[in-house]
């Protein structure tokens, strides 16, 4: 079947019209990328340049006994070799600004390269700068390292046993009530959220549902890997040209970590292949500026996939335990949630976030939600799209789904009935400003293929299933520069990133408020030294935050091009109109390009700018529904149909909504139905490679039918929510959904892989 | 052959996007190595380095290969035809203006290959189902976009380029 998903259906709960905003203009940065010229961060090479790689442990826990570097360094073409030992010895620092400040700076810099212990395979150990990358290859394995081999704890329920190798000596878990414990273990954080009375909810319910999930690890799965080039100019001054989700915080980072001072470090932002939460934090750039010291030389250095797989951040597995009650009229009394999330080698998983999200989508009046932190055998984590909600909501969703199945209630008159709406709380937050939860769950009522009975096949078991999502969106700090030019046309220079239409999304903006053509707005992603403070492309914030920085610089524009005006015509500034782009006053009148002109005769270029942070970035809701087919034989799941609907807020530039929410359901498929870490016994993983680890392909997927809600935030000027990280949360409980409509099977593990599944078949038979 | 071994590097000669192309190489180096760190032509991109991705897809003598699991030593020769090459000096290929229409990409690493891999599927089949289509780009990932609108943008470039034949 031909599904036209081209232009989504959007349903629009405002009466807004706007010029620019809503468009389907062709994104500024479109033509480079589609003829092989934009460049990314290996795409740089510099006069001199050496190549630099890394040393990985080949154990999962081990006592680093020596590191003996001297043949290597003997090597032909082998200009420096550096270990922890070279990295300054951070003490008691803790991180400052970025987007985690206040953690230790110690695990940071020990899982640059690690300091007496490898806490993971993969873990770096030592790093080479040389001619080229094949003698540094070679140099690696000249480096001599005795490693004195540990035990490794790989799972989070083995890592919280009493008796489980303690992984970091000197971890105090940090208690819920504030205080901290007496002995070390493995839980680094403990969480607790409460409202109401959930005993006394728990008690008025006629039905409890209680389930246990289990995680594999994924990773974020960007097709380019980490790479990073630096120059260390001999005045101190440090270049460094890298893909990043954020150039400021890398600069915070290398400041941080090499104890230098942030006024000489220059982070130029390359293009950037893919980030997902992946790419918002150093790995290559503090060795590269290491090296590059050194030698004197610029190094570069960039990951192989096995590195990338080994020793990047995927986002934790875990457990969650989630347990509801309802009334057999079918109303919520109370949720208990349980989270234990493995950070990896060092502190600090994703858990507190999926804390927030495990039951926002409902109205909970009694609810407890207990996290934890943990500390394991494997490569530290990291963000991944709305990270930790995917794994929260999978088990909160599939358990309401299981309540609906057993009430003989419809899920969507459930979700309806029990939804979370405007001034409804929110665990640890302010009560809900206007969410779009309801208005999503009708579209999704509505749509096409809800409408559409699942059709059937002699033999074939098939099933449908649906999934809320929420995601609470970020803020963070943004800026914007713009710079009017004589002509009329716009410079518009942006701190963040764009991982895919970003500059687009944010000169539609400032179009708008300015009132100039979307083609009259040049947007240039700018480098540390040209731009204002701007925090990681993350948190599905550009399109909120920068562009609200982007819509606040064209007032400030306006502003100036009115104090202009005013001279030339003669009257208070604040007696000058604006609209539609047209500056009118005393019969006077000129528009955008006309005042240019105009002011340039006088000598005055307007440079609008702004730096904000918003703090009230809405929060997102997704509902998809997905219909599979089970294969009996071999346990494989086929994505026959797919929905997704999602609250935009407003959508500025649709078609890269629609493709943030494709991508989104396709990673999620991905997570659903195949992709995790292989680990043997000993902590080794085994399938540091993108055949083995298996990412869905053209192939694996259906045309994904989009639908866009659009329920403005009333915390931006133009009701923009994010896009980007919702549409990854529904898809495992949706399909998981499906698996149980076809099957009759509840899986309580991601991925449902083929073997998971057929060994559920067999054990159901 | 046109190849000759000078202090443990080899000369190749080689045809890359119409011109000829002389480079010196050491035989372990891959053709997409040569082809970035040598000739400048950064379009083809690493994304794995052992033929799973895509990303570094080019056109040799014909057949869409990896160019990162292709020697650089075995380009002597040939006929290569990368990224680079797809425009003509009088404007996009109906590929690239499909792709930047239809919004069939997000971050971009990934396009390159896809539109070198796309152009190779529509020489052979101009014609192609949405079925062929995924197929035939099953060797390319894509991590961005889900795929939707690339698949579309490939559907349509087709239908113009039918038209224009």
């Amino acid at each position: 079947m031909a599904i036209d998903t081209r232009v989504a259906p959007k349903i629009k709960h405002h009466d807004e019209e706007y010029k620019v905003i809503g468009t389907r203009p062709i994104r500024h940065d479109g033509l480079e990328k589609v003829t092989g010229e934009a460049r990314y961060g290996s795409d740089i090479n510099l006069p001199g340049q050496l190549h630099g790689k890394v040393l990985r442990s080949p154990h999962a826990h081990a006592r680093i006994v020596s590191i003996d570097a001297s043949r290597a360094e003997a090597l032909h073409g082998v200009s420096a070799v550096i270990t922890s030992a070279d990295l300054p010895d951070p003490g008691d620092k803790l991180t400052t600004g970025g987007e985690a400040p206040g953690l230790p700076v110690k695990f940071k810099s020990a899982n640059m390269l690690a300091r007496g212990k490898v806490h993971y395979h993969g873990h770096a150990v030592a790093a080479v700068a040389a001619t080229n990358q094949h003698i540094a290859a070679e140099a690696l394995k000249l480096i001599d390292v005795e490693y004195e081999v540990l035990d490794p704890v790989l799972e989070v329920w083995d890592a919280m046993k009493p008796d489980a190798p303690v992984i970091i000596e000197d971890l105090y878990t940090a208690k819920a009530d504030g205080t901290t414990a007496e002995e070390p273990s493995n839980v680094a954080a403990e969480m607790l959220y409460e409202v109401g009375d959930v005993d006394a909810g728990f008690a008025e319910a006629d039905l409890v549902v209680d389930r246990e999930f289990t995680f594999g690890v994924v990773h974020q799965g960007y097709v380019e890997t980490h790479n990073a080039t630096a120059n260390w100019l001999k005045d101190g001054h440090l270049h460094v040209w890298c893909s990043s989700q954020g150039a400021f915080t890398i600069r915070q980072e290398l400041a941080d970590l090499l104890n230098h001072p942030i006024t000489k470090i220059h982070v130029v932002p390359m293009e950037i292949g893919g980030g997902f939460g992946g790419k918002t934090t150093a790995y290559l750039e503090p060795l590269a500026a290491l090296l590059s010291q050194q030698t004197g030389h610029p190094v570069k250095m960039a990951m192989d996939r096995a590195d990338v797989l080994k020793a990047t951040g995927p986002t934790p597995g875990g457990y969650v335990r989630v347990k509801m009650g309802v009334t057999n009229d079918g109303t919520i009394t109370a949720g208990y949630a349980n989270l234990a999330f493995d950070a990896g080698g060092y502190p600090g998983s994703v858990v507190g976030a999926g804390c927030r999200c495990v039951f926002a989508p409902y109205n909970m009046p009694n609810a407890k939600v207990e996290g934890f932190d943990v500390v394991v055998n494997k490569p530290k984590t990291h963000a991944y799209r709305a990270p930790g909600a995917t794994h929260a909501e999978f088990a909160s969703e599939t358990v309401v789904d299981e309540i609906c199945r057993t009430l003989d209630i419809d899920p969507v008159e459930f979700r309806l009935k029990n939804s979370a709406k405007e001034g409804d709380w929110q665990l640890a937050q302010p009560p809900y400003p206007r969410i779009g939860h309801i208005e999503c769950m009708e579209a999704a009522r509505d749509s096409a293929q809800w409408q559409t009975p699942l059709e059937t096949a002699p033999g074939k078991k098939r099933g449908r299933g649906i999934a809320s999502g929420f995601w609470f969106n970020i803020g963070f700090t943004s800026s914007v520069i713009a710079k009017l030019n004589s002509d009329g046309s716009v410079t518009l220079l942006e701190g963040s990133t764009d991982i895919g239409g970003t500059r687009t999304s944010v000169a539609m903006q400032f179009a708008e408020t300015l009132g100039i053509a979307i083609e009259d707005v040049d947007p240039i992603v700018a480098d540390t030294d040209s731009v204002g403070q701007t925090d990681v492309t993350g948190g599905s914030r550009v399109t909120f935050a920068t562009g609200l920085a982007a819509h606040n610089a064209a007032n400030d524009m306006k502003d100036q091009i009115a104090e202009g005006l005013a001279d030339l015509w003669d009257v208070a500034a604040d007696a000058i109109t604006h609209a539609d782009g047209t500056f009118s006053a005393n019969g006077n009148s000129a528009t955008v390009r006309e005042a240019a002109g105009l002011l340039e005769e006088e000598g005055v270029f307007p440079i609008g700018k702004n730096t904000v942070t918003p703090t009230r970035e809405g929060g997102a809701f997704a509902v998809h529904i997905a219909d599979v087919e089970v294969d009996e034989e071999t346990g494989k799941v086929e994505i026959l149909r797919y929905t997704a609907v999602q609250d935009a807020g407003v959508a500025i530039y649709p078609p890269y909504v629609e493709g943030q929410m494709q991508g989104g359901v396709v990673q999620g498929v991905g997570w659903a139905l195949n992709e995790e870490y292989v680990y043997d016994d000993d902590g080794h993983l085994l399938n540091a490679s993108l055949l083995d680890y298996r990412m869905p392909t053209a192939l694996d997927v259906p045309n994904i039918e989009t639908i866009i809600v659009e329920v403005p935030n009333p915390g931006h000027p133009y009701g923009v929510r994010g896009v980007g990280e919702v549409p990854i949360v529904p898809p495992p409980a949706a399909v998981a959904n499906a698996i149980h409509d076809a099957t009759g099977l509840r899986m309580s593990h991601l991925p449902m892989s083929p073997p998971r599944v057929q060994a559920a078949l067999a054990a159901q038979a | 052959m046109a190849t000759e071994i000078l202090s443990g590097k080899v000369h190749v000669q080689t045809t890359i996007n119409g011109e000829q192309v002389d480079f010196l190489a050491e035989p372990r180096e891959s053709l997409l190595e040569v082809l970035r760190d040598h000739l400048g032509l950064t379009g083809a991109k690493e994304g794995c380095n052992n033929g799973n991705c895509g990303a570094c897809n080019v056109v040799m003598d014909g057949a869409l290969v990896n160019s990162c699991c292709v020697l650089s030593v075995e380009a002597a020769g040939a006929s290569i035809e990368t990224i680079e090459g797809v425009a003509s000096p009088e404007g996009l290929h109906p590929l690239q203006q499909s792709f930047l229409e239809n919004a069939a990409l997000q971050c971009g690493v990934c396009t390159p290959g896809f539109i070198v891999a796309a152009k190779a599927l529509l020489e052979e089949n101009p014609n192609p189902t949405e079925y062929e289509v995924r197929w035939w780009l099953a060797g390319n990932l894509c991590r961005c976009t889900g795929y939707d609108k690339i698949v579309r943008a490939v559907l349509d470039a087709a239908e113009r380029m039918r038209a224009e034949a």
